[in-house]
């Protein structure tokens, strides 16, 4: 039934799906260099995904290597670092979530509240360390957190109290990887906030504000229930990478001393795979920690769509 | 003329934003203070807002140093070029996703958002890139990312808002696809064009790991690679030595150029951002998180 109607909306254009076609054809051609791109960048590393389950030889090449099955898998679930290496992603994730996530709304709403000129200026200082590298990021750490010249350790002395070495020292290799985190992060995480929030309907201000609501009271009853749905959005965003720890800024912090709790699934990827070139191995750990990923996404996709009808797809 | 009175809740609300803005701006300027300093004072910790027995040699040296100078070059070059292949594969893409009548633009569409949530991982790309033979070429760090969903994304819904009437008057006129969308589209969206030459600028500035794993040869490295030899790699070695003899080694020209070399790679960045600022607030963004 629904075939036909289509088909009878088409033949009321009177064009046929080739026509289509060569009518867009320009557009096609927008999308090749991406389409190009996606294929050979994204998807044929999906080919060789693989490996996984086999025991990769350069000589034999993808396709040629022996399959072995699971056993890629079992050797990292029965291996030695496989119950500190979940541990530590997923301390690491949930901690950054849980500081990491609210701050940025916090942040949009005080800037909300301020005076425009006061609110511009604050604005563009706080996005400022979004643009500063991962690298300076951590050399400032190392500088501002070393033992001898560090401005941090200067302050404890003149507390009177002992130098600490906290690159060094694995209890602080959490605190100090979520909250740079939220330095970094804080300013430019709250502009889709912002954004939500210039989207509010003034009129339910003037309303509220007419019935007696204090300022305080408006933020509460009117800010936070408005861009409630794109906070809920970012949170299932979140929520989806709880497994993924990216391996860029991890890898930047780790030493010989903290690596207990600084060694994460992304960056013992990287070093198994490229440093001791095991390929299949490491192919087949990253293959894990992506499918744990994808199924953190849908489930969180999923609840949202019961409790709140708002959702990624 | 009337003044409106100063509530409680504003000055709460203001000295919260002026934390903010104070746990932020301070150690920026701290590192741009201990690098005009004197090394003597900075070591022993003398510095801790204002710069004090200004000097310049951090920077001086830097002009000796042939690695910074190599990497500053080469992440010019990376920038520039890499930027401009972002926007030639992303933005047209883009554009042509707006089109509703387009003959397979959903199985397009998916097929961009499925690399937003599945990926081949790290060996599987390693392994497409080298058998290109890509590998150690300056050609990887161009091409790799030329194409990113989230932007492509961003790109859609800008289009998307523009009116139709313009490309249709374009269209009746007898301008081609091509022609409307490079003598009208695009002339009308310079905020869109600012945005998105800032994201992959940045992308392109700051990236280290690509290059970690793709490039061998120093005299191809970006200066953040450099940048972590200097900052991270040559400072652990000196904090695993004696306290006493780290001080003292510290307390010399190559302490300075790491305060100076923060300034000089961020500096670039900093400066270029708040021009695009208004852009990236009003809202290009807004609709892009949903698809």
């Amino acid at each position: 039934m629904k075939k036909k109607e289509k088909r009878a909306g088409r033949q009321a254009f009177g064009l046929k799906l080739s026509t289509r076609i060569w009518r867009h054809r320009e557009y096609y051609l927008f999308l090749l260099p991406a389409v190009v791109y996606v294929a050979i960048f994204c998807y044929a590393p999906m080919y060789g995904l693989q490996i996984a389950f086999k025991d990769y030889k350069v000589s034999l090449g993808v396709s040629g290597s022996p399959w072995v099955g699971m056993r890629n898998f079992t050797d990292f679930f029965r291996g030695y670092y496989f119950r500190n290496l979940i541990r530590n992603t997923l301390v690491l994730s949930l901690y950054s979530l849980i500081v990491g996530f609210p701050v940025p709304i916090f942040v949009a709403l005080i800037l909300n509240e301020l005076k425009p000129k006061f609110k511009k200026v604050t604005q563009t200082v706080l996005y400022a360390p979004h643009f500063i590298s991962t690298v300076v990021i951590i050399g400032m750490i190392t500088i501002f957190f070393s033992p001898s010249m560090g401005v941090v350790n200067t302050l404890l002395n003149g507390l009177g109290m002992d130098s600490i070495y906290f690159m060094g020292n694995p209890k602080y290799f959490r605190h100090l990887y979520v909250w740079s985190g939220v330095w970094q992060g804080m300013g430019w995480g709250a502009i889709i906030y912002l954004a939500a929030l210039a989207g509010v309907d003034p009129g339910l201000h003037e309303a509220a504000a007419i019935d007696g609501a204090s300022r305080m009271k408006r933020i509460f009853h009117i800010n936070i229930p408005c861009i409630m749905p794109t906070i809920i959005i970012m949170l299932i965003l979140q929520v989806g990478r709880i497994a993924s720890v990216g391996y860029e800024k991890v890898y930047l912090m780790q030493n010989e001393l903290n690596m207990e709790v600084a060694e994460v699934i992304s960056t013992y990827v990287y070093k198994r795979g490229l440093i001791n070139n095991n390929y299949s191995f490491s192919t087949a750990v990253g293959l894990f920690n992506n499918v744990v990923n994808v199924i953190l996404v849908l489930i969180a996709n999923q609840i949202s769509k019961k409790c709140s009808d708002t959702s990624l797809f | 003329m009337k003044r409106k009175r100063i509530s409680l809740f504003d000055v709460l609300t203001h000295m919260l934003g002026a934390v903010l803005l104070a746990m932020v701006l301070y150690p920026l300027i701290l590192i741009v203070s201990c690098s005009v300093s004197d090394p003597q004072l900075v070591a022993t910790g003398q510095v801790l807002l204002f710069p004090k027995g200004i000097t310049f040699d951090g920077y001086r040296q830097i002009l000796k140093n042939k690695d910074i100078l190599i990497g500053y070059g080469n992440t010019i070059f990376y920038t520039v070029v890499g930027t401009l292949i972002n926007l030639a594969v992303t933005v047209p893409a883009g554009y042509a996703l707006t089109k509703r009548t387009l003959p397979g633009g959903k199985i397009f569409m998916a097929f961009f958002m499925f690399i937003m949530y599945f990926s081949g991982g790290l060996i599987p790309s390693f392994l497409v890139v080298k058998g290109l033979g890509l590998y150690n070429t300056r050609w990887v760090l161009l091409i790799l990312g030329a194409y990113n969903t989230y932007n492509c994304i961003i790109c859609r819904t800008f289009f998307d808002a523009m009116p139709r009437e313009l490309e249709e008057a374009a269209v009746i006129d007898g301008c081609s696809v091509m022609g409307t969308f490079f003598r009208v589209v695009l002339p009308l969206s310079k905020a869109l064009m600012g945005v998105m030459v800032l994201y992959f600028a940045v992308g392109h500035w700051n990236a280290y790991f690509d290059a970690l794993i793709y490039i061998k040869d120093d005299g191809m490295q970006p200066l953040q690679v450099f940048l972590r030899r200097i900052l991270i790699l040559a400072q652990q070695q000196a904090n695993m030595e004696e306290a006493a003899e780290y001080a003292q080694s510290l307390a010399n020209l190559e302490a300075l150029i790491r305060y100076a070399v923060i300034v000089v790679s961020s500096l670039p960045l900093l400066i270029a951002y708040p021009f695009l600022q208004k852009y990236f607030d009003q809202g290009v963004m807004i609709g892009s998180v949903k698809g």
